[in-house]
This record gives structure tokens, sequence and C-alpha cells, in this order.
């Protein structure tokens, strides 16, 4: 896990380098990240609740070094939140302070608009760059070595906000009015990530790379499940995922996701069971479900999916 | 290569995926990145940069694996290839003679040459440039099909062929026949790239073609099969309204001071008003009452006003239906609850095809729903006023009326019939704030944007 500024020169190292930060990735997901590096987009991650989303952006700045910087969105989230804010406190104290120095500066002047002029001459001392509060976007291209940048849940913000993004997305630069523009000086690499609750801007769809992450087949999210809950048996970690894709095709409310998997996993562990049996299943649906009405819905099948989950796991 | 990617985003735009010049070169970018010698990491990439949602996520990968999967080149007809592996049996070195029976014709032009020498490859590079030349990438319709595969014929130098042919007919028979078999198989070929061709790049046309058909065809006279293509145009409209107005805008009403907001922000720093907040003015979301007359003939129009208006919960607020024709109950939870297909079935089943009695319907309205209608909502009805000459009741409308932000009436009949026969449209139409003529799905879209856009 050093820093590597280069970016990974295929794709089998972008895997195996997530792999090393503990995430199992789709060809996709690691042809998407590998693209994002090599041409320099923003990748825009769609996808149910819990499929690793912000997991990937978490696992891409482990494995380069990088600092992750996240920012949330919420309804409401403006530009004084994500991007810049005068620190008018600090201002508005050193104006009182400067006070009696400015009486000083300006005691020379006979005249308004000598005094005037003098204070031109000290330019705007206080819209610098010691003022400004720097936010997750400003802060994210002021990085020195570069870094991760999460803009999680963008579709929970509003839309003007994703306007306000657009400047960064294309061009990795902010521009204040009073300082200029900010570049980075090392662009970040960014990833939004969204459930779908919206539909975003095409402006927005149209600067990123748009990656969409589903439930990962059976054999993919084994794998996943033997990296996140080291202590899984074999038979339990098969029949627990077939018991879960049998699950997901049902007509439920909210389907477990890969989430939900490695925490029925680790509960599964923690009461030391090593197959599948429907008590436990019964009595551990809760993990994996979080509406009563999915549960109510589950539970007659729990027998017939258990038997089968068990036949895959002899056969597969 | 970069002539191919040019023609997959030709291919691609026909699929209905958007791909605007900056994509395609963002799309170019990555691929001059990751190579074409792998084609699922190239499929890949594709979607990733083109692609800008799962449907057409969808669609253009159907298009690529289309799109990469040129018509094998034909062989000769069956009896040919028998004689053929009769050769075959008969030796290696007579095969050998056969094909330079071929060879030493020098007077064949080079189209009869390649056919008769079986050269495959060739046959497909030679066809592919054809294709090019006679800009195959424009076909649109599949009326254009007959002079494209002339013209690449033409490409081709089928002139030349003809010829050729003739003058084996007369020198070596045999060969002749062989040409002539090689011939059948190529038009059959050429015939096949042109339509391949047609379902990449024409799909865009063609559909717009029929859309804007159906778009403008009266909902009530729908075949069976045209029902499933309404209903997905349905979705279509639905999409586009709530992608227009799911937004809620906020209109700003600078000029008023928010004097509590203000002092809140600026309590950082005494109070002392950096910051000032303007009194905002917020749009409600559209609460709609729909009342849907289900009898007979105006039972599709209200099927598919129906579908409509339940696919807009983004937009709209508030959504109460009731569906009526001798009677009228309330339906919003079956349509919530059920698909559209079972909805609508059940509707039927407990109101539907009956002979419509509007005065009781507004009765029954009035007696439980009444309290629906706010000043807020909007109510609309949708229906031809044909009373069967009972009593209208116009009395219970203006009633409605009355209580609502607007009162619309959609009338699936044209304009011309209203008011003769047993149609009491103009006596409903004193009492409403629009009246329009609705019987296309264009018409439909219209109807229910400017009810939405009444809340902006």
């Amino acid at each position: 896990m050093t820093h590597n500024p280069l970016p990974a020169d295929s794709i089998e190292a972008v895997t195996s380098g997530l792999a090393s930060a503990g995430y199992i990735a789709s060809k996709q997901i690691a042809t998407a990240i590998y693209l994002a590096e090599r041409i320099e987009k923003p990748i825009l991650v769609e996808g149910p609740a819990g499929v690793g989303k912000t997991e990937l952006a978490k696992a891409l700045a482990a494995w380069r070094g990088l600092r992750m910087i996240r920012m949330q969105c919420y309804e409401g989230l403006d530009e004084a939140k994500a991007l810049y804010e005068w620190k008018y406190a600090k201002q508005l104290l050193y104006t009182q302070i400067l006070k009696d120095k400015l009486g000083e500066v300006l005691g020379g002047a006979d005249t308004l608009a000598a005094a005037l002029d003098k204070l031109h001459d000290f330019g705007d001392v206080f819209f610098s760059k010691e003022f400004v509060e720097p936010r997750p976007l400003l802060q994210a291209l002021e990085q020195p070595k570069g870094c991760v940048l999460l803009v999680d849940e963008i579709d929970k913000s509003d839309a003007e906000f994703e306007s306000l993004l657009l400047e960064i997305l294309s061009d990795y630069q902010v521009s204040i009015p009073e300082l200029g523009t900010v570049v980075a000086s090392v662009k970040p690499i960014v990833i939004l990530t969204s459930n779908g609750e919206r539909d975003l801007s095409d402006a927005l769809k149209r600067r990123c790379l748009h990656l969409h992450i589903g439930f990962p087949e059976q054999k993919l999210e084994e794998r996943i499940v033997e990296s996140r809950v080291p202590g899984i048996s074999l038979t339990l970690r098969s029949q627990l995922v077939g018991f879960i894709n049998q699950v997901r095709a049902l007509d439920l409310k909210k389907l477990p996701s890969v989430s939900e998997t490695i925490d029925w996993a680790r509960v599964l562990v923690l009461l030391q069971s090593s197959e599948l049996d429907h008590e436990t299943v019964k009595d551990t649906l809760n993990v994996l479900l979080k509406y009563e009405a999915d549960i109510e819905t589950t539970l007659p099948q729990v027998t017939t999916f258990v038997a089968k989950a068990g036949r895959q796991g002899v056969f597969g | 290569m970069r002539q191919e990617l040019h023609r997959f985003f030709r291919a691609a735009r026909g699929a209905g995926v958007r791909v605007s010049p900056a994509e395609s070169i963002d799309a170019m970018k990555a691929v001059a990145d990751v190579g074409f010698a792998d084609r699922a990491i190239l499929r890949d990439t594709l979607l990733l940069t083109l692609a800008k949602s799962e449907e057409e996520k969808q669609a253009l990968g159907d298009c690529f694996d289309l799109f990469f999967s040129q018509p094998a080149v034909k062989e000769e007809t069956a009896p040919e290839d028998a004689a053929e592996n009769k050769n075959a049996e008969s030796g290696p070195n007579e095969m050998e003679q056969g094909g330079d029976a071929g060879a030493p014709a020098p007077e064949l032009g080079d189209l009869a040459q390649m056919l008769l020498s079986r050269d495959r490859n060739a046959i497909a590079a030679a066809m592919a440039a054809a294709a090019n030349a006679a800009s195959l990438s424009d076909i649109r319709y599949f009326t254009q099909r007959g002079i494209f595969s002339t013209r690449i014929l033409e490409q081709l130098g089928i002139e030349r062929l003809r010829d050729d042919l003739d003058a084996l007919t007369a020198t070596n028979p045999a060969d002749a026949e062989r040409l002539a078999a090689a011939l059948e198989a190529l038009r059959e070929n050429v015939r096949d790239v042109v339509n391949q061709a047609l379902l990449l790049y024409g799909r865009e046309e063609s559909e717009n073609l029929r859309h804007e058909i159906l778009r403008n065809a009266p909902l009530a006279r729908l075949e069976r099969r045209q029902v499933e293509q309404m209903k997905a145009l349905i979705r279509a409209i639905a999409r586009r309204l709530r992608e227009r107005y799911s937004k809620p805008r906020k209109r700003q009403r600078r000029g008023h001071l928010d004097l509590r907001r203000t002092l809140r922000r600026n309590a950082a720093w005494g109070s002392v008003p950096f910051l000032i907040s303007w009194k905002r003015r917020h749009r409600d979301r559209p609460k709609i009452v729909a009342l849907c007359d289900v009898s007979g003939s105006v039972a599709q129009v209200s099927d598919f006003f129906l579908l409509l208006i339940h696919s807009l919960h983004e937009v709209v607020d508030d959504v109460r239906s009731f569906a009526f024709s001798g009677h009228l109950i309330e339906v919003s939870d079956i349509l919530d609850k059920k698909t559209p297909e079972e909805a609508m079935s059940e509707i039927m089943s407990k109101v539907g095809f009956g002979s419509s009695d509007y005065g009781g319907s507004l009765v029954d309205f009035e007696k439980d729903f009444i309290n629906t209608v706010t000043p807020k909502t909007t109510v609309i009805v949708l229906g031809d006023a044909r009373t069967n000459n009972l009593d209208p009741r116009a009395d219970i409308l203006r009633t409605i009326s009355e209580r609502s932000k607007r009162l619309v009436w959609l009338n699936p009949e044209g304009r011309m019939a209203w008011g003769w026969g047993d149609s009491e449209m103009p006596r409903y139409g004193a009492f409403c704030s629009v009246v329009r003529q609705c019987a296309t799905a264009k018409q439909l879209e219209r109807a229910v944007s400017d009810i939405v856009a009444a809340y902006q």
C-alpha cells in the first residue's frame, strides 16, 4: 500500500490492487477504475444500497495510499458547505484588532481620497487565502499528493448542487470570485455514488464514466464473503450465498445486498454454525431482511431454500 | 479502426443511446488505452463511456454484439458442395486442378476469380469495402434495402461478372454453373449485410416514424398488438414528464426580507447581517382527483390515462382515482398496489363496460368523496359525457368546480360531436376551467403536461 502516483498499467493490476485492500472487484469495476485513472474522468457509480459503492472508494484510497475526502450529500447542501466559506468571525476579529494599526497607516493621509488610495495599496487583505475555510471539494483540489474524492449519494442533493459540481468534474478547478481560479495541483480521483433516487442531469452524466454495480454473481459473492469474513467454513459460505441468491428472486421491498450478506455471515460465524439449517435461518432472518413484511414473505420458503442451497453446496 | 468506431457510434444512436461528440471523444481515448485485443474489455469500455443508465447499457450491449458479429460469408449451395466433396475425396491433386482451372483464365474479372477460388476472406473484405463505398451506414428505411443491395453489388463488379458468366457458359459450362451458384450465394450475403445494417442504423428512424404514427393514433381504436407498444410509449411519456417536472421549482421572490432566517443565519457573528435571506415562495406539487369513465368506448383511453397519471409519483403529490360507468368507486389502491394489467382487469370487472350514468356517478362522488376536493386540487374528468339521456346532474359538477383549483374535462370525442345526441358536453363544459379533446397519446401528453405545469 505505497503511494503510487502513476496509473495502473493493466486492468489486472487494478483488480489485484483492490484485492490487496480487501475489495474483490468484478471485471467491469476494475475496467472502470483503470479507465478513470487513464483518461482522468470521474466515475459515477449507481446501484442498489449496500453493494459496495462507497467501499470501492475506500478500497481505492487504501490501495493507492491516498487520503480519502468524503462529501456526504443531503438536501439543502450548498456552496458554503461543499466548496468554501469565508471565515467571517476571523475577518471581524482581525478588523477589530487592526483598528489602531489602520489608524496609524491612514493617519498620514490628509483627505478622504488619499486615505482611500492608501487603503487600496494594501489590497484585499481580508479576502485572501488566510480567510478561506476550505470545504471538502476545495480541500480535494488542494491536496499536494492527490486524493480520492468521494461524493456520496449525489442523488440526495438538490439539482442546483449538481450544477456546482460540473466545473470540478470537467476541469478539476473551482472559481472563487475574490481569489480567482483554484486549479488542482494533482488531479483527484473522483467517485460519485447514487442510489438512483432521482435521475441525475445529463450534463453531470456526460462528464462521468457510468458504472452500474448490481448484485454480484454467486462465485464473486463467495469470494467477497471469504475475504471479509475470514473464519467462515467453505460449506457455510456457499450455502449462505446460494440462499441469499434465492431470496433475491423473491418480490421484496428491500432485497438483501452484499453488506447484508457479510453481516449475516458474521452473525452465523459468531453463532458457530458450520452449515445452514432452517432453525438458525429463521432466528437470524432479521439480519438479512429489514422489513417485517419481507420477513413474512420469506419465512414460509426458508425450508425449501435451505434444502436447495444445501444441494448446491454439495454439487457446486 | 477509427472508422469502425465512428460507425459504431452511429449504430449506438440508432439503438437509442444518445452519444454526444464529447462522449465519442472520450470513448475514443479510452479505447486507444485498452486496445481492441480483448472484446469483453472493449465492450465494458464502451458501455462505461457511452451508456448513461441501466437501460442504455442493455441497449448498447445488444448493439455491440450485433455490430461486431458480421454475418458469416455463406458457402455456395449444397449440391455444389457435395460435388466439391466428391472432388476432394478423389484426391487433393484434382482439387488443385479444379482451382487452377478457374485461375488460368485471365480474361475473368476479379470478382469471378475470387468467387471461383473461394477465397472467403477476400470476399468478405471486398464486401466490406463495397459496403463502405456504397455508404451503407446511411440506410434508414426498409424500403431502401433493394437500392443498397444493388449499389453494393455494383461496387463489387457484378457487371463484369455477368459478362464473365456469359463467356464461361459458352466455353466452360461446369465452371459457369459453379460461378452462377457462387453468385447466388453472394447475393444472399449482400442481402444479409444490408439487413444487418438496417437493423443497426435504421432503427432510430423507423422507430421514430412508428412512434409518430402511434402518438397520433386514436387510443380508443388500437389493435391488440399496438396496445403493448402504446403502453411502452405511455411509459416514455411519463418518464419525460417526470424529468421535466420532478424538480420542485423554488421561485425566489426577492424584495421581501425573511427576518427570522436572516437573524438565525448571522447569529455566528453577532447578528451583523452578512448573509441576507429572502422570502421564498414554494410551489406545491399537484394534487389530482381523477374521475374516469370506464364504459364502452372510453375504457381504453381511461386505461392509458390512469396508467400515465399513476406513473407520475415523483411529480404529483397525491392522486385519488375514481372509475365509474353505472356507479362510481375509488380505484387508487388497486392502481398503486397491482401491476397495470391486473389493476385494469380488476377495475373493469368491478365497474367496467356498463352503460354510463354520469348523474348517478356524480351523486356517488358527492356522497362519499367530495372531501377529497380541496382548493389545491385539480379535478380531471375523463369521459365522453354521453349520459344515455339520464339526468346529467350538472349542479354537482358545479359544486366540484367551486371547491377545486381547476376542473379539467378530457373528452375522447372530437369537438364536432359534442352536444350531439345524448352528449351533455356543453352543459358540463360551462363549469370546467378547460375542456379539451383527448383521443391520442399526443393529446394525452399535452393535457397532463398542462395540468402539471399549472402548479410550477
